[in-house]
């Protein structure tokens, strides 16, 4: 199953870390990139996204409340918050929003595991 | 005289930053287990400036008097870490480190010892993260503790040029009304290192 992936961070370092990690993990994916909440937003109404990969510690809206606005539209996309700020309150927000919460330094082993998982629950949804 | 100018490219910048940030988010998740409260950071700030102007970045909308732990830390790079915050709070975040139920006398008798193991903690955990991530091992110092406005807090050490690299992200800890900063202080012959493993880590990320 191929998927349209979309990677929201300020940070371009931090894209290119996740373009680097899909390069290896899923080389036939399609990402798109986006800056802030409100790029990720038009991303998600105009690109047919599937899933999403969201940083916490952004301008604007911060990544937990651009998970908010995604679940007014998407409940079900397979959404993960990537952060490498691991408090409960954070990484619990994220539970009640049902996303993921990927820690940063980001691993191929955290992304990849996420990653199976929301094939499964998206092959499922469709099927 | 001769200044040596060094300038950061907007990719530098933004590793550097999200680096750092990296790193203080941890800090934070430290400080929250610490406090039992939940730690709000600010989006990181990356300057090159002279030290009076670090000065004025963190007595901006804060008292002059000032608490700082710092720790020096050494290594391809080397520099200062420091967790600020504003004095009059000082002895409300040890009272919440340590319990409401300690007594004045004795959180002001512990003050000292509690915010060094404090700042020890919080400023660890960032540094060893940014270590970890750009995969170099630096050495770090023994907690000291300053207190005095901005200017003594980022005084030029012997040696050391006026022109410094001033990383600075804000927390806030609603719950307790207390807010501060965690900085990085670098000098430019680090800045020049610096750049280099970030353009390292650059190019290994793009390959």
């Amino acid at each position: 199953m191929q998927c349209k992936v979309l990677v929201v961070d300020d940070s371009k370092l931090a894209r290119m870390v996740m373009a680097s990690a899909f390069r290896r993990l899923r080389p036939d994916w399609e990402l798109v990139e986006a800056t802030g909440a409100s790029d990720a937003l038009e991303a998600i109404t105009s690109a047919d996204v599937d899933i999403a990969l969201i940083d916490f510690n952004m301008p604007g809206l911060d990544g937990l409340e651009l998970v908010a606005k995604i679940r007014e539209s998407k409940p079900a996309m397979p959404v993960a918050l990537v952060s490498a700020n691991l408090q409960d309150e954070i990484i619990a927000r994220a539970r009640e929003l049902k996303a993921a919460f990927i820690p940063k330094p980001l691993t191929d082993e955290a992304l990849g595991a996420f990653l199976s998982g929301a094939v499964l629950r998206l092959k499922k949804a469709s099927s | 005289m001769n200044v040596e100018v060094v300038e950061l490219s907007p990719i530098e910048r933004d590793a550097f930053a999200e680096i750092a940030n990296m790193g203080v988010a941890r800090a934070a998740t430290s400080l929250r287990q610490m406090l039992g409260e939940q730690v709000l950071l600010s989006v990181p700030a990356v300057h090159i400036v002279t030290r009076e102007v670090a000065a004025e970045l963190v007595e901006r909308d804060n008292s002059a008097k000032l608490v700082a732990v710092q720790q020096s830390f050494d290594g391809p790079f080397s520099g200062r870490a420091l967790l600020i915050f504003p004095e009059a709070q000082s002895l409300e975040l040890v009272r919440s480190i340590v319990g409401a139920d300690q007594s004045l006398e004795d959180v002001i008798d512990l003050e000292q010892e509690a915010l060094a193991e404090t700042g020890n903690v919080i400023l660890n955990a960032c540094l060893a993260t940014i270590a970890n991530v750009l995969r170099k091992s630096m050495r770090m110092s023994l907690p000291t503790i300053i207190r005095g406005d901005g200017a003594t807090l980022f005084a030029q050490p012997p040696g050391g040029g006026n022109l410094v690299l001033f990383l600075y992200i804000d927390f806030t800890i609603k719950s307790r009304g207390m807010r501060g900063f965690i900085a990085l202080l670098m000098d430019l012959p680090s800045i020049a290192a610096l750049k280099e493993i970030v353009q390292d880590f650059i190019e290994k990320v793009e390959r």
